[in-house]
This record gives structure tokens, sequence and C-alpha cells, in this order.
């Protein structure tokens, strides 16, 4: 057994002793990230579901929330977040065809993508704490009506949007690891596991933002 | 003492004796002792909950108590929050499972071995802080951290004890995440899903529950922990929010986790009877089946925690009659472990002892569940001792008798060497007598209603309690026999054979006793259907 293992394992790189071949490894990382991927939906899920219970008891307090979201900076950030995903995407690509240049280039990019986004959402929360929008003892409202059920919406705006962002800076660091692992030539057109999977992390992150977006910052007329 | 056992040729290579520094048990990622580590590590665990729970019936043992009743709340709580989240939801996966499905499907290691161990490393941190928040004074909000009172009010450590909860999920999640990949893509030829032991499919059905269930507490536990410091009012009735709605999160994850709970016992179960009746599993796709009907239908019935919550009687009625739905597959594995008994060759060793005990308080544990699905009824005992007696046989007598069980059965697998067979029958049996005098007469005082979580009770309760309490006593004995006598076993035990008990199973057959690093000597192929104690010869895939 030890014999076949130390042959196998100097034929394909980057196969780990207790698979087969690697096509077997291949498929368990993407298996088991999708797993992951549904964890991490269930997680979100249960803020949406709370969501959705406070805005089926208070659909007029909700909407009027939506002056207060800056939409421009919102739009932004979609499309900040979008324009991440296609650099992703080429990033796993590149990897796949052994394109060392191209691969740091975009996962640069991507990376470069994230941070602005980031950035974007500090001047957000950063206007939220100048108009007293963040809930707990110093929070303002201007309509007095829906004082404590437009809290409850920040509350969870700033849960959403803060794990939200906290997936973002988790996958900056990968991102990182990913560029510094690049440029030391460990993947090849053969093993670039680690790119596909975190390219399948970013763009969920992503496609959260993408339902957070409409249901927070689109909800009243503007 | 000197044996005529005849000595395997046990010095060879294993998993146990190829390394002894401490590096290699703390930087392993051989899952055989990562399940080590997480048995010594719950072990520590159950000991800790345990101490909680003779301090409550200490305090029971008088009708006025005997602790402060801020005391009594907060060793309720910390029995509760020790027992469900850091013995019973790990407690079989993390051990038996860990250690057995690699080898149970032929394969050298579980699918993620790195990540086998950190989620052990999140267990122990995990543990950590909750012992913390124990010694520096608890909580008191009863493990289920109902809102407003656990957000609001408790003037306890409420967020520690959240965040130690919240870290121990993860380690739920990665194992079960590894165990649904390992047996996607790592059995060996011929482990069709067909042939699958009862006891994978068990823990894949747990695994799904685990995957899909804890991140919602997860979530539920950090938007408690952040109203409790914002008071921003989500779940503050006061401040426009809706307490009912945490327990509909709560209870989305904690119920679908006591089948996380029960399952595993139930495979453990499923692979006892097949042994020691020598007879293959009757129906096992139903067997098979069932556990997965079990998973799935336990996400649905999640409301009948909340009959006498302010829940919409409508979804009430549609949780009651779901409830009694999952009573269905359930009842299946029941009939099915009893026709496998039907005219087989029936022997009493240990396990097979605990399998009984198993099989007849979880039909009292499952049967009584079936009095609390029934909406009349529940109005009447809720919040009752009928509701601890009730959980308390599945959770006890059901799983902690399967995790006993299994622990000796696959005993000489892990350690290569027999532990004194009279000696733990006479334990199985204190446990049982002991199990029954604590629990059964709390159906009583539950009927007659002694509420729960309450430090005294009134006169006429006391004589029920006293009885209570004696049996604890009983129990706790026969929980520490096997502590001794299996630890001593584990050095001084006679050498085991390679398959002591004669059972089927790539485990038993193809693996050596103790199994070396990479479980086989020789890579396996599958030819038999498994639980094939008959002999029958298989076409081969039909």
């Amino acid at each position: 057994m030890a014999d076949t293992n130390v042959s196998a394992a100097e034929h394909d790189v980057g196969l780990k002793h207790h698979f087969d071949d690697s096509g077997q490894q291949y498929e368990s990382a993407t298996l088991g990230m999708w797993v992951f991927l549904l964890t991490e939906i269930m997680f979100f899920g249960g803020m949406f579901g709370s969501y959705t219970v406070y805005r089926n008891l208070y659909p007029e307090a909700f909407a009027s929330t939506s002056r207060f979201m800056n939409l421009t900076l919102g739009a932004t950030n979609t499309a900040v977040l979008i324009c991440s995903s296609l650099t992703m995407a080429l990033a796993v690509r590149s990897a796949r065809l052994g394109a060392k240049k191209k691969l740091i280039f975009f996962l640069v990019s991507t990376l470069i993508l994230g941070i602005v986004f980031l950035s974007i959402k500090y001047v957000e929360y950063h206007e939220k704490w100048v108009d007293h929008h963040i809930p707990g003892p110093g929070f303002h409202y201007d309509l007095p009506q829906y004082y404590h059920q437009a809290q409850i919406l920040f509350f969870l705006y700033f849960a959403m949007t803060g794990m939200h962002a906290l997936h973002m800076i988790v996958g900056a660091g990968l991102l990182t690891t990913l560029i510094v692992m690049a440029s030391r030539n460990r993947f090849s057109a053969q093993w670039n596991t680690p790119v596909d999977m975190i390219g399948l992390y970013w763009h969920f992150v992503d496609i959260v933002w993408i339902f957070l977006f409409p249901l927070l910052y689109l909800i009243g007329n503007h | 003492m000197s044996t005529t056992l005849p000595r395997p040729q046990i010095e060879a290579v294993n998993y146990l004796n190829v390394d002894y520094s401490w590096k290699s048990w703390l930087f392993t990622t051989d899952h055989k002792r990562i399940a080590l580590l997480y048995l010594f590590s719950i072990t520590a665990m159950f000991g800790i909950g345990g101490v909680f729970a003779g301090l409550m019936r200490l305090n029971l043992l008088f009708p006025d108590g005997l602790f402060q009743h801020d005391t009594y709340n907060k060793f309720f709580t910390m029995h509760g929050i020790v027992m469900v989240f850091f013995f019973l939801v790990p407690s079989i996966p993390a051990t038996l499972g860990n250690f057995l499905i690699p080898p149970m499907i032929g394969a050298r290691d579980l699918a993620f071995p790195r990540i086998n161990l950190l989620s052990w490393y999140i267990y122990i941190a995990g543990a950590i802080i909750t012992i913390v928040a124990i010694l520096h004074g608890g909580v008191d909000t009863g493990w289920t951290f109902y809102a407003p009172f656990s957000s609001s009010y408790s003037n306890t450590h409420v967020i520690l004890a959240a965040i130690g909860i919240f870290i121990a999920g993860f380690s739920s999640i990665l194992t079960g995440l590894n165990f649904i990949i390992t047996v996607h893509k790592m059995r060996a030829p011929g482990m069709t899903w067909g042939r699958l032991p009862l006891f994978v499919w068990a823990h894949y059905a747990t695994s799904l529950i685990q995957v899909l269930g804890t991140p919602v507490i997860a979530i539920t536990l950090v938007l408690l922990g952040f109203e409790r410091i914002l008071h921003a009012g989500i779940f503050d009735p006061n401040l426009g929010g809706d307490p009912v709605l945490f327990q509909h999160l709560f209870w989305f994850y904690s119920h679908p986790a006591v089948y996380i709970m029960i399952l595993p016992g139930m495979g453990v179960v499923s692979e006892i009877v097949p042994c020691f009746s020598r007879k293959g599993a009757f129906g096992y796709e139903f067997i098979a089946a069932s556990s997965l009907a079990i998973a799935v239908l336990g996400f649905l019935v999640w409301g009948h925690h909340l009959f006498v919550a302010g829940q919409s009687m409508y979804a009430s009625m549609v949780f009651s009659f779901l409830s009694f739905f999952v009573a269905v597959p359930s009842a299946v594995k029941v009939f099915n472990w009893t026709a496998t008994m039907y005219r087989g060759s029936i022997s009493f060793e240990t396990p097979m002892l605990y399998a009984f005990g198993f099989i007849g308080l979880f039909t009292i544990g499952g049967l009584t569940g079936l009095f609390l699905a029934t909406l009349a009824i529940d109005v009447h005992v809720t919040d009752t001792y009928f509701v601890i007696a009730h959980f308390h046989y599945v959770m006890v007598g059901g799983m902690v008798l399967a995790y006993l069980g299994g622990v000796h059965f696959w005993f000489p697998k892990m350690t290569g060497r027999l532990y004194p067979e009279n000696l733990a029958r006479l334990a199985a049996v204190i446990v049982f007598v002991g199990f029954n005098l604590t629990f059964f007469p709390q159906f009583i005082l539950g009927y007659l209603g002694m509420p729960r979580r309450y430090a005294t009770y009134a006169a006429e309760f006391h004589t029920l309690n006293v009885f209570s309490t004696a049996g604890a006593t009983i129990l706790g004995v026969g929980y520490i026999m096997p502590l001794i006598y299996l630890s001593w076993a584990w050095f001084k035990g006679p050498r085991s054979p390679q398959n002591p008990w004669g059972a089927k199973g790539l485990e038993w057959e193809q693996s050596p006793t103790p199994p070396p690093t990479y479980n086989f000597d020789v890579p396996p192929v599958v030819t038999e259907p498994a639980y094939n104690y008959a002999g029958e010869v298989d076409d081969g895939g039909h």
C-alpha cells in the first residue's frame, strides 16, 4: 500500500495520502465546499428569516428607513462586487490554463475590488454613526412613531451587512494567501483546487449582497 | 494474573504504538487518535454535567431545597448546557463515528483529516470558554436562553456561555461536513450505498442535521448577544420585538438537534443487534431510509415546543400532526430491531444488554413523546417533570445507553484489549435500574403537576423525589464502574483477538485490531451485503 501511495504522490502534485487519485481529491474538495456554502446559507438564513418576520409586522416603518440609506453608495458597491465576481471567475480560468501572471493579476484585481467595497461600506457605517442610526442607547429616528420598529431594522441592517462584511474580510485574507501561493508557483494547470474553492466562496459572498441590497436599500420610495 | 488466552501478534505497528510523543497526539490527523481525544474530552464534560445533575438531585431531596434558589437555577442551566452541547451532540459521532466510519467504508481516513483535528480544537476552545463561564458564576437562563430574560434581565454570564456554544457549534458542523463528504467520496470498491453499515447511514443522516441546523443556532446566539449589549429590542416586546421569534429560531436547531443526539445511538444499536442475534438486519432498507426520514421530518416539528408560547392555533395543529408523523420512522426502527432478534441466536454480552435497554427505554421515551405531541395533553404537562422524564428517557435511556453499548462493543477494536465481561454486565444492569428509579417517578410527578426548574416543591411530592435522588445515586455508580474497569482494561486487560465478537463488517473482518494508521494492510474490496451473518452469496450487484 505504501508503495502505491508514494508513486501516486510523485505523479500527482498536491495529492494527500488518504486519497486514491487526484480526481477523488478534487471531487471531495468541491463537494465539501458546496456543503460548507450550504451551512453559510443557513447561517444567513436565520437573519433573512428574522427580517421577513419583522418586515411583515412593520411594513410602513421598514419602508420609511429607505430614505436614510445611501442608495448611491449601495448601488456602487453592488457594481463593485459584480465586477469582483468577474475578475474572480477570470482568475479561476487563468489558474486552469496555468497562466501564472494572469492569475496573479486577476487575484489582485479581485482583492482591490473587495477592499473598495469594504472602504465604501466603512463610509456608509460612518454616516450611520453621524446620523445616530446605530441601534442602542444613542439611537435617534426622525419619525418618532416608527422609533422602535426602525431600530429593529437598523439592528438587522448592521447584523446582516456586518456579517457580510466579516465574510468579505475573511475572503480578502484568503485572496492574499492565494496571491502569495501563486507567486511562489504553487499552482499549475494540473493542481489549482484552492483557487477554485475560494472562487466559490467569493461568489457566494457576492450573492448574499445581491439579496441584501434590494431588501435593505430599495424597500421604500426614494 | 496469568491467562492462557492465545496471544495474537499484537505487537505489530498500530495507530496507538506508532508514536508515543505528545506531539504525535496533539498534531495527529489520524481519525482514530482524534476520536480518542474527543473520547477523553467528552468524558470530562460528562463528569462536569453529571456533577451538576447530582447537585440538583441533592437539592430536590428536600421539599424546601438545600441551596439558594438562584444557585439551583444555575445548576440546571449548566447541567443542560454542558450535557447537550458538550456531551450529547458530539458524543457518538465525534468518538465512535470518527473512529469507525473510515474503516467501515474501507477508507484510509476521513476526507479532510486536518479539518477533523481542527474540529477538536474548536470543541476544546468552546468547552474552555464555557468552563470559564461556569467558574465565574455560571448562567441561570436554562439551556434554552429564552429571551427577553436572557437578553435583558439575567445578571449572569449569558454572553460568555453563548460564545462557548457558538464556537462548539462549528466543531459539530465540521464533523458533519467531513462525514458527508467521506461517505460520498471515500467508499472502497464494492461498498455500494446498499451495502453501507446502518451505523454509517445513521451518521449520514445526523450529519445532514448538523450541517443544516447548527448554523441557525449560531446566528441566533449572535443576535441574542448583540441584543444583550445594545437592547435594540429585536426579542423584547416592550420595544416592538417578538420573543417568540427567538423561540422559533432556537428550536429550529434545537429540535432537530435531539435527532443529532439519538440517530447515532440508533446506528450503534443497528450494529449490535444483528451481531448478537447472529442474523442479518431485518428490513435493512427500511432502517436506512428511516434514518433519513427522521432527519428530514425532524426539521418540520420544532413548533411543538411553542404550543403554549402564543403561536397560532393552526400552526400548532400542523406541528402536532407532523410530530406524530415523525414517530413512524422511529417505530419502524424499533420493529425492525425486534424482528432482527426474532428467531435469532441471541447471546447476552454487555453491548447487547445495553441495546436491550436502549430499545425498551427509547420506546417509553418515544411513546411519551406522542403524549406531548397531543395538543391538549401538552397544555396540561408543559414545563412539568413529565417533559423532563420524557426527554431523559430518550437522551439518557436512549443515547447514553447506546453510547455505553457502543464503547463496550468497539472497545477491543480501539484498544486491542478485552474488558471484564461479568463486571460490565453488572454495570449495565446497575445503569438500567438506576436510570429507571431516577426518571420513572418523574413521569408521575409531572403528571401530578410538579413544575420543572423550581428549587422547591410541595410536600406531597417528597417520596417520589427521594426515589428519584436514590436512583440518581445508583446511576452514578453505574457510570463510574465502566470508567474504572475500562481504564484498567486499557492497560491490563487480556489481548483481544482480531474479531472477538465474530462480527461482520470491514472494521472487524479486514482491519487489524487495533488498526494501523491507514486502517488496512490490504486495500479492501467488498463482495457481500452488510450483516451477512447467514453467509449468503451475493451476485455482486443485481
